[in-house]
C-alpha cells in the first residue's frame, strides 16, 4: 500500500548537539493506525513534531501525503495528554477553533454556521458528549475533556491524526472506555493515525502496527503487525493472543532499555 | 452557611468601624493632641467643614489619576503585547523595564516640572509612569505562559502568529490584564498625589501640603481619608469589571470554596 507518512533515516540534533533521534525510519500507510512505543526519553514526542512539521529534521526526509514536509502541516489534528481546551469557550466553542483557522472552513464558517454547528454536535455525540455542548471545560471531568480534545483534533476532518499519550492522565477505566471511543471514530473515518504511548495494552488494542523505538537517540528497532480482528473490545484484551503480543512488546522494551544501560555504563 | 456569608459581607465594615473606634479610644486615653494625631471624630468634622475644597481638589486628583491611568493602560498593553509575543523584544526590553521600575517616581517629578512646569501635566505623567509597569508585565505574562501543546495544535493547523495571538493569546491574557488594572489604578493614585505634593497648585496632595504647613492636621487626615476612600472605590470598580469579563478564570476557585 502507498505510504502516507514516511520517515527516511531522519536525524534530529537539538541546539546543544544532543541527538534526539538518529536513523529513524518508518512508514505508515494511508488509513493505517500506527502506535509508537518505547522507553521514556526515546524521542517519541520528537517524532510527533517531525511528522507535523513543527520541527525540521537535521538530516533525512519526512514525507507526508506525497510531499516533503517543510513547515507546519496544516492537515493534521493533534491531541496531547493535557487536553488544552480554552477555558473561556464552551465545549462547542472549543470545537470551532480549528474551523476558525483551517481553510476552506475558515472562509465558510460565518455563512454556514448552522451546518458546522450540526457537524460539531454530531461529532460530540459520537464520543458520548451529547448534551455537554454548552458546558465549559472546567465543568467537565478529565475523561470528558479528553473526549472534547479528541473531537477538536478531528472536527476539520484531518487526513492525519497525531496523538501524544492522549489518555496518559486518565484512570484505567476511563482510559479503556476511550480506547473503544477512538476505535469507533477511526473505523468510521479511517484517518491515518500515529499514536505515541507508554501503554503497551493501549498500543495493541488500538493499532494495526506497533513500532518499538530504542533509547535516545531514538530509532525504530522493530515493527509488530497486530492482526487481531476489529472491533476489538475489552474481551479482546483478555485473549491469549492479546497477552502474547503485549508480552512480546514488553520483552522488546526491556531489551532496549538494557542495551541503553550497557551503552552508558 | 447563610450566617457565615452574611458575616463575610459585614466583616469589612465592622473592621473599619472597629479601627476608627480603637483609634478614637487610644487618642482619648493617651490624651494625644489633635495637631499630632487627630481623633477620627475630629477628622470627620474636618471632612464636613472642608467638604467644598476637599471635593474640588479630590475631583482634580481623580481627573489626573484617570488620565494618567488611561495612558498607562494604552502604553502598558502595547508594551506587554510586544514583550510577550516576541522573545527578542523580551530580552531587549526586560532589563530596561526592571531598571526603570526601580527608580522612585518621586525623583522624576522635579524633572517633569522642569519640562512641563508646575501643574497638572507632571501629575498625569507621574501617575502614568508609576502604573504602566504592572499592566505591561501582566499582559506579557499572560501571553508568554501559553501552553506549548496548544501552540503546537494551532500551528499544525496552519495558524499564523496573528491567529494564535487573537484566538488564544489575547483572551488568555485578559484575566492577567484585569488583575493588573486594580493594582495599577491604586498606583496611579499614589503617583498623582506624590506629584501634587511636590509640584502642583491643585489636587488633594496640594491641599494636604497646604493644610500641614498651616498646622491644620485634621484637614491633612481628612485628605488622607478621602484618598483612601477613592482608592477603595476605584479598586472595587475594576475588580467588578474583572469578575464580569473574565469570570471563567476565577470560577474554579469559587467552586473550591476560595481555596
Amino acid at each position: 500500500m502507498h505510504p502516507f507518512v514516511e520517515l527516511d533515516r531522519v536525524r534530529l540534533a537539538y541546539g546543544g548537539g544532543t541527538l534526539a533521534v538518529d536513523g529513524l525510519s518508518l512508514s505508515v500507510a494511508a488509513g493505517e493506525f500506527a502506535a509508537v512505543v518505547g522507553p521514556s526519553g526515546c524521542g517519541k514526542s520528537t517524532l510527533m513534531k517531525l511528522v507535523t512539521g513543527l520541527m525540521p529534521p537535521t538530516s533525512g526526509g519526512v514525507i507526508v501525503d506525497g510531499h516533503e514536509v517543510a513547515g507546519p502541516l496544516k492537515i493534521a489534528g493533534m491531541a496531547f495528554q493535557n487536553p488544552t481546551l480554552l477555558p473561556w469557550r464552551t465545549t462547542l466553542g472549543n470545537l470551532m477553533l480549528p474551523l476558525e483557522i483551517v481553510q476552506p472552513h475558515r472562509a465558510r464558517l460565518r455563512r454556514e454556521r448552522a451546518a458546522y454547528d450540526a457537524q460539531a454536535r454530531a461529532l460530540l455525540a459520537s464520543v458520548g458528549l451529547a448534551g455537554f455542548e454548552g458546558r465549559f471545560p472546567w465543568q467537565l471531568s478529565g475523561g470528558m475533556q479528553q473526549r472534547a480534545s479528541l473531537c477538536r483534533a478531528l472536527i476539520h476532518e484531518p487526513k492525519l491524526l497525531m496523538l501524544d499519550e492522549p489518555f496518559g492522565a486518565l484512570d484505567a477505566f476511563t482510559r479503556e472506555e476511550l480506547w473503544a471511543v477512538l476505535q469507533t471514530v477511526w473505523m468510521e473515518r479511517r484517518f491515518t493515525t500515529i499514536l505515541v504511548t507508554h501503554d503497551l495494552r493501549e498500543a495493541v488494542y488500538l493499532a494495526d502496527t506497533v513500532f518499538v523505538m530504542s533509547s535516545r537517540p531514538g530509532r525504530v528497532v522493530s515493527r509488530y503487525e497486530i492482526d487481531l480482528p476489529r472491533p476489538r473490545t475489552l474481551e479482546t484484551t483478555f485473549t491469549p493472543e492479546f497477552g502474547r503480543l503485549v508480552h512480546a512488546l514488553r520483552d522488546e522494551i526491556s531489551r532496549v532499555r538494557q542495551t541503553a544501560a550497557e551503552g552508558t555504563a | 452557611m447563610m450566617t457565615r456569608r452574611r458575616l463575610e459581607t459585614v466583616m469589612p465594615w465592622a473592621v473599619v468601624v472597629g479601627l476608627f473606634v480603637l483609634w478614637e479610644l487610644v487618642c482619648v486615653a493617651l490624651a494625644v493632641p489633635d495637631f499630632v494625631l487627630p481623633r477620627p471624630s475630629v477628622v470627620f468634622v474636618a471632612v464636613v467643614d472642608y467638604a467644598g475644597p476637599l471635593w474640588q481638589h479630590a475631583s482634580h486628583t481623580l481627573f489626573t489619576t484617570l488620565v494618567g491611568f488611561a495612558l498607562a493602560v494604552a502604553a502598558g498593553v502595547l508594551l506587554g503585547l510586544a514583550v510577550g509575543s516576541s522573545t527578542l523584544v523580551y530580552h531587549g526590553l526586560y532589563p530596561v523595564l526592571i531598571g526603570f521600575n526601580a527608580i522612585p517616581k518621586v525623583a522624576i517629578v522635579p524633572v517633569l516640572v522642569v519640562w512641563f512646569g508646575i501643574g497638572t501635566v507632571p501629575a498625569i505623567l507621574t501617575a502614568f509612569l508609576i502604573s504602566f509597569f504592572p499592566i505591561a508585565v501582566n499582559v506579557a505574562t499572560g501571553l508568554a505562559t501559553l501552553e506549548p501543546e496548544l501552540e503546537d495544535v494551532l500551528r499544525s493547523l496552519g495558524a499564523s502568529k496573528r491567529d494564535i495571538l487573537i484566538k488564544v493569546g489575547l483572551p488568555r491574557s485578559l484575566p492577567y490584564f484585569f488583575a493588573s488594572l486594580k493594582v495599577a489604578v491604586t498606583l496611579a493614585f499614589v503617583g498623582s498625589v506624590i506629584a501634587e505634593t511636590v509640584a502642583s497648585n491643585e489636587g488633594i496632595g496640594y491641599l494636604m501640603l497646604q493644610a500641614s504647613s498651616r498646622f491644620q492636621i485634621p484637614l491633612v487626615f481628612a485628605g488622607l481619608l478621602v484618598i483612601a476612600a477613592m482608592g477603595v472605590v476605584l479598586y472595587f470598580a475594576f475588580a467588578a469589571v474583572e469578575r464580569r469579563t473574565t469570570g471563567w478564570a476565577t470560577r474554579r476557585t469559587e467552586f473550591a470554596g476560595g481555596g
